[in-house]
């Protein structure tokens, strides 16, 4: 598969666009799954992962030959993932007192509000609840926790995607898994 | 589990990411065999990554390859100037200045529309026409410029007219005569005449 890739990537770099419909419909699967799971929102995951081919596309003179190509493509992808979680959260107001609570901040009404109550958690559908649970998870535990167990990547290559010591990969991966038991065994 | 060493859970990890060593697996069985929290501990964990594993597979929107082949920027021709350009920084000045030169002799084409014509002794100017009179002898260049020159006269030198006539009947020139009616020949004409300046001023130098 790989040789194949190369070849398209080759074609489009000489200037024939058209090639480049193979590469993405050959990983527009895997790109648009990272991004659903991460932004839990199909209009924001369409977004983001069109733009992560297009990214891909005008940097493609850029992407060493040498080295797999859905590794650079999935780095490209979780990197507008993360910036586009950061542009949603308004975290510079998040330390200011809530008006009329008493002491309370709006961590505290995150970490209140963050969980549904349990009985319509437990009404929910299987993979409805799959996707609820892996949302409930911190941005940085729910990347690993998506490379590792929805796209089955090795942690190794888990480093490389996300530019990361394999030690702090497994850390993650670590306390993604006792993340979620915690929310699983509270139900 | 509270009286459990905590490595133990940090080998449980080990093992669920299968890199654990022979001597921290040996250590996990024998602690897990008398450790009913610990058993329940582990089974949670894998009950946890199978619940994760069993996602299915997230359908891609329905045109999604097309959407995304519309949205590319339209050919590759403009980054692949670019990069021509950024290869070939020397080509690009030197087309650079070959532009604003060109530019500067010809915005000095439309400024020298005005008649004019070099002051020598014995010439005569009526309205934009001068005149070599009868008899008379001038000595050195002429050049007209936007006018024309009648020579009745003898000329000691060259004569240049630019964007008029050179008319003459029994004229006694010595030099060369020269008319110069297009842009194009004005520029040659500007460029030798430059080269030439240039060429006396080495010469004068040394």
């Amino acid at each position: 598969m790989d040789a194949l890739v190369n070849k398209r990537i080759k074609q489009v770099l000489k200037g024939d666009q058209h090639a480049y419909s193979d590469i993405v419909s050959l990983y527009q699967q895997k790109v648009y799954q990272v991004c659903f799971r991460m932004l839990n929102n199909q209009h924001e995951a369409e977004d983001i992962a069109q733009e992560a081919f297009i990214r891909a596309y005008t940097n493609l003179h850029t992407f060493d030959l040498e080295r797999k190509f859905s590794t650079w493509l999935f780095r490209i992808a979780t990197n507008l993932c993360i910036d586009r979680i950061r542009k949603k959260k308004p975290d510079y107001y998040l330390d200011a007192e809530v008006t009329g609570t008493d002491g309370l901040d709006l961590y505290s009404q995150i970490s209140s509000n963050d969980r549904l109550p349990e009985e319509e958690v437990e009404r929910m559908e299987l993979q409805e609840r799959i996707q609820y649970e892996i949302s409930c998870l911190p941005d940085k535990y729910r990347m690993v926790i998506i490379l590792k167990y929805i796209e089955e990547l090795p942690l190794q290559e888990i480093s490389d995607v996300l530019d990361m010591p394999l030690g702090t990969v497994k850390t993650r991966i670590h306390r993604g898994r006792e993340a979620l038991r915690k929310q699983l065994s509270n139900l | 589990m509270s009286t459990c060493p905590e490595h133990i859970v940090q080998y449980m990890h080990e093992y669920l990411d299968g890199d654990i060593s022979r001597e921290h697996e040996q250590e996990l069985r024998a602690h897990m065999r008398n450790c009913k929290d610990c058993q329940k501990h582990m089974q949670e964990l894998t009950s946890t990554i199978a619940f994760v594993k069993s996602a299915a597979v997230i359908e891609v929107p329905p045109n999604f390859v097309e959407q995304v082949m519309q949205r590319l920027p339209k050919r590759k021709m403009r980054s692949g100037v670019q990069r021509w350009l950024r290869r070939h920084p020397f080509l690009v000045a030197a087309a650079m200045f070959c532009i604003f030169m060109s530019a500067s002799l010809f915005s000095g084409y439309k400024n020298d529309q005005e008649f004019s014509v070099t002051k020598q002794p014995n010439l005569q100017v009526e309205g934009q026409t001068v005149i070599v009179p009868e008899g008379k002898t001038v000595k050195g260049d002429i050049v007209v410029k936007n006018g024309d020159i009648v020579v009745k006269g003898a000329v000691d030198g060259n004569i240049t007219v630019i964007n008029g006539k050179y008319m003459a009947s029994t004229a006694n020139v010595t030099g060369q005569i020269e008319e110069v009616d297009e842009v194009f020949e004005w520029l040659w004409y500007k460029i030798k005449s430059n080269a030439k300046s240039a060429w006396s001023f080495i010469d004068k130098n040394e």
